[in-house]
């Protein structure tokens, strides 16, 4: 493991601002190699490579590669990586193939915080500095495997769980799960009835439990800030103990949206203040990434099919306000204007 | 099968997914196009703009001026006089402001002017003549290009130094003409040769003298208009040619305390301006119209007030005497024409200055069979070609906007053609790609940057002395100012395709040579053109 990455990050990210253009993009010519993301980098590990059968645009593809190859470049390829079941299981290893480019087990849908929990004490065992990735969708982590995760957080094992929230059931047949936005249609939440859509008022957002457990890191990155993401995994593989990253991944067949907008869909949850992108550190809010261009929620939503019922008939339904209410609630909550002080 | 190689419950190998060609999903396939960049379709003298900065970008400032001189032979120049449509056309004016392209370019010039940059000569010489008449910007341009296609120009310049309206029309405060002589001796240096005060009288003659294959006229246009003004004996009326022209002499113009100039355009602004510089208290611009009518550019209006000029707008000339005119009011009528209305005043004024355009001296063409005349200019075809055969014009003798921009673009376009004309051949321009206009960027991807302002010489300095108004960026600016460019249309390597990319389906082909797809995994999902910055990706259908 290479400690000396940590900082790295910081440092391209503020030496990237003197530069005009490439400041957001995902590489940058007239910076050097070590500044530029691991992903614009030709040495990436391809971690989740070419040939799965993730559907075209699939947020979750790239934001598990993301991850993953920022974890190896981190680890110096040092990894193992237990998955939930999901789609990211299903598309990536359909038996007896594989995408994986490292070391991948995959167990039950609900367990994979403890296998991950496992694995680490037979590293630790073994004597080897081989370092732990759980991953799964949110059904995997906020319902079903919640429980062991929660275990996991408790007795801080040496894992970092990453969570890629699309926001449902997608490999099923997009059903509702705890992580499905208030208003949304699934195939268990009809756009039907008095109140189409899924309920106001329920679901739950991991990170802040997963903060409440005052474990020594959580994020929360998403797919439209490539620096942003890579540099909490850097972090995050820095530090030993329960870890925990929630990436919002955009599912344009769940969510009935183009394939092209995975990334646009994506920095508009983030700009609209819908997805709120943080770090805590020890039970502890230290960080919150500003909003850059603010945009009424209404722009992210009529993208989406699964909205489509809050603009019938040419006419803005009051759930759109409602959801609005909740943006503006997180932009409050974790102070998401103004200038961004701490780059 | 089950073999004894395998753990128990395991009856096939493991394989990997790239056995898996997902490429078969596709129903569009993304491909890498070159679009036109609005500056570059701006630029009246064909510059390669966005290809110019990305080597300024770099840092990479040779180059950079390397890659502008292949269509502009005269960067310092130009960054100084230059109208610069290529700011105004830039997409960049819809985020924050434009991309200060001028500013780079005079830095670009400056640069090559200190550090003694020359130009490469070509391999081959075609040994063919070509006569350049006028050493303006269109005959120093169509030389340049000549000499570099390997051919011998000659100019006949009927002044005693070159230029033409670069230096006996643009004053001193915004070209300084040290500069022009740099430029101009670096084309010398090339084997473009410069008789000077060798006026055509007869085309014919000369070419037929000097063994010239083919001609280029750009002889300007230096006759000043006039207008019938009643003028009293003692009057003292001037025009704005003369009164130019004779300040690059020894005795410099008398125009007294109180300068009157008659006329709207850039010419009246220089001379009132120059008129300023000399010690008179007064510079009074009197202009039939109004400021928004004024065909002089806002920029050199606005430097014109501050130095002090004044303006007397919806004003004609009714009558000079010595020591004062009669301006009668104007009023504009519904069409916006300027139209008479009885009202008159005195102004004071020791001289008056007639800034009304000017017509072109065409008498070295008496004789030449074919040429046709229109409006009082040389009529020339699409390729620069007058009706008579091997006899090509441009510049402000052709139609044209009378700029320096449009005159070096004519000059390249000659001389393509002249060039294509000595081979017996016709040139053909290379296909106009489609124009990258602001809906095809990805905007986001940019950062906040406004413009670098150009340092300005203080008022009281400009109000007595020829000293350059508009002073150069320094190379930390010139720098910041290129990289503010946006690449429209053409990939300027940001990886963002390469990342985007959820099937790995890009690939990266080291610095300099982009990317191509790899359509055995591309599904054809299309963030890498959504995402591109620069609309540098087209989505294209596949035929199923």
């Amino acid at each position: 493991m290479t400690q000396a990455k940590t900082l790295q990050p910081e440092e391209a990210r503020q030496k990237l601002k003197f530069y005009q253009k490439g400041t957001f993009t995902v590489g940058n010519r007239l910076v050097s190699e070590e500044e530029r993301s691991v992903q614009a980098s030709e040495d990436r590990s391809n971690a989740l490579t070419s040939g799965h059968r993730a559907c075209q645009g699939c947020g979750e593809a790239l934001g598990a590669r993301y991850a993953i190859d920022a974890a190896m470049r981190a680890t110096d390829s040092d990894l193992i990586a237990v998955n939930a079941t999901g789609c990211l299981e299903v598309f990536t290893t359909p038996y007896p193939e594989t995408s994986w480019q490292l070391p991948w087990l995959h167990s039950l849908f609900g367990n994979a915080a403890a296998v991950a929990t496992g694995v680490a004490a037979a590293m630790r065992v073994k004597k080897k500095k081989t370092r732990v990735i759980a991953q799964g969708g949110d059904g995997g982590t906020t319902d079903i495997g919640f429980q062991c995760l929660s275990g996991m957080f408790e007795r801080n094992d040496d894992v970092l769980y990453i969570c890629y929230d699309n926001e449902g059931y997608m490999n099923t047949g997009v059903q509702r799960s705890s992580a499905t936005p208030p208003a949304a249609r699934t195939a268990t939440t009809p756009a039907v009835g008095p109140s189409p859509g899924n309920v106001f008022g329920t679901g739950k957002f991991l990170p802040k439990i997963a903060v409440a457990h005052n474990i020594p890191y959580v994020a929360t990155a998403t797919v439209a800030d490539l620096h942003d993401l890579e540099r909490k995994v850097v972090k995050a593989m820095s530090i030993h103990g329960a870890r925990y990253i929630q990436i919002n991944v955009p599912c344009p067949l769940g969510w009935g949206a183009a394939s092209c907008d995975t990334i646009k869909l994506a920095r508009l949850a983030v700009e609209s203040g819908l997805y709120p992108i943080f770090e805590a550190e020890h039970g502890r809010v230290t960080q919150a990434r500003k909003i850059r261009k603010q945009v009424p929620v209404r722009e992210y939503l009529i993208l989406q099919k699964r909205f489509a019922h809050l603009f019938r008939d040419g006419v803005d339904d009051p759930r759109v306000a409602r959801l609005q209410a909740i943006c503006d609630a997180h932009i409050a909550e974790y102070g998401l204007l103004g200038e961004d002080n701490e780059v | 099968m089950k073999t004894m190689d395998h753990d128990f419950a395991i009856t096939l190998d493991v394989g990997t997914s790239l056995a898996n060609h997902t490429g078969s999903w596709r129903t569009f396939r993304p491909t890498y196009v070159h679009r036109l960049p609005p500056c570059n379709d701006a630029c009246p003298a064909g510059e390669d703009i966005q290809g110019w900065l990305s080597f300024a970008e770099a840092g990479d400032y040779e180059a950079a001026w390397r890659a502008l001189t292949k269509n502009n032979p005269l960067p310092a120049v130009m960054g100084r006089v230059c109208y610069h449509p290529c700011e105004n056309a830039c997409n960049r004016a819809q985020i924050d402001s434009a991309v200060g392209i001028n500013s780079v370019e005079r830095f670009l010039g400056d640069m090559a002017i200190a550090k003694g940059w020359r130009f490469t000569p070509p391999a081959h010489k075609s040994g063919r003549k070509v006569l350049v008449v006028g050493a303006g910007p269109a005959g120093l341009s169509a030389a340049y290009h000549l000499a570099l296609f390997g051919h011998a120009p000659t100019i006949h310049e009927a002044g005693p130094a070159p230029g033409g309206m670069m230096r006996f029309g643009i004053p001193k405060y915004r070209l300084p003409r040290d500069i022009l002589d740099a430029e101009v001796a670096r084309l010398a240096d090339l084997g473009v040769r410069i008789e000077y005060n060798s006026k055509v009288a007869d085309l014919q003659t000369t070419m037929k003298e000097g063994g010239f294959d083919a001609a280029f006229l750009a002889v300007g246009a230096h006759i000043a208009k006039r207008a019938y003004i009643p003028a009293g004996e003692a009057a003292k009326v001037l025009d704005a040619v003369q009164v130019l022209r004779s300040m690059e002499g020894e005795d410099k113009p008398l125009l007294g305390r109180r300068v009157v100039v008659y006329g709207g355009g850039n010419t009246a602004l220089d001379v009132a301006r120059t008129a300023k510089r000399l010690g008179a208290e007064e510079a009074i611009i009197v202009y039939r119209r109004t400021r928004e009518k004024m065909p002089a550019h806002d920029f050199e209006l606005e430097e014109a007030l501050e130095e002090g000029v004044m303006m007397k707008w919806l004003s004609t000339i009714k009558n000079v005497e010595a020591g004062a005119i009669t301006v009668e009011k104007m009023k504009l009528d519904e069409k916006g024409f300027p139209q008479p209305t009885g009202e008159f005043e005195t102004l004071e004024a020791d001289s008056v200055v007639l800034a009304l355009g000017q017509d072109v001296d065409l008498s070295l063409l008496n004789g030449v069979p074919g040429l046709e005349m229109m409006d009082g200019v040389v009529h020339v075809g699409p390729d620069m070609m007058t009706g008579a055969r091997g006899i090509f014009a441009g510049g402000d003798m052709a139609p044209s906007q009378r700029t320096v921009t449009v005159a070096i673009g004519h000059g390249k376009r000659a001389a393509r053609n002249i060039d294509a004309f000595l081979r017996g051949e016709t040139f053909a321009p290379p296909p106009r790609h489609e124009l990258a206009s602001f809906d095809r960027l990805n905007t986001w991807y940019y950062g906040e940057a406004p413009k670098t302002m150009r340092p300005m010489l203080e008022i009281a300095r400009r109000s007595a002395t020829f000293e350059e108004v508009v002073q150069g960026l320094d190379e930390s600016n010139a720098l910041y100012e290129a990289r503010r460019c946006l690449s429209c249309g053409n990939c300027f390597e940001c990886d963002n395709c390469y990342g985007v990319c959820p099937d790995n389906a890009v690939v990266k082909l080291g610095p300099g040579k982009g990317f191509e797809f790899n359509y055995d995994f591309c599904k054809g999902c299309g963030l890498c053109a959504s995402e591109c910055p620069c609309g540098a990706i087209a989505m294209v259908a596949e035929e199923i």
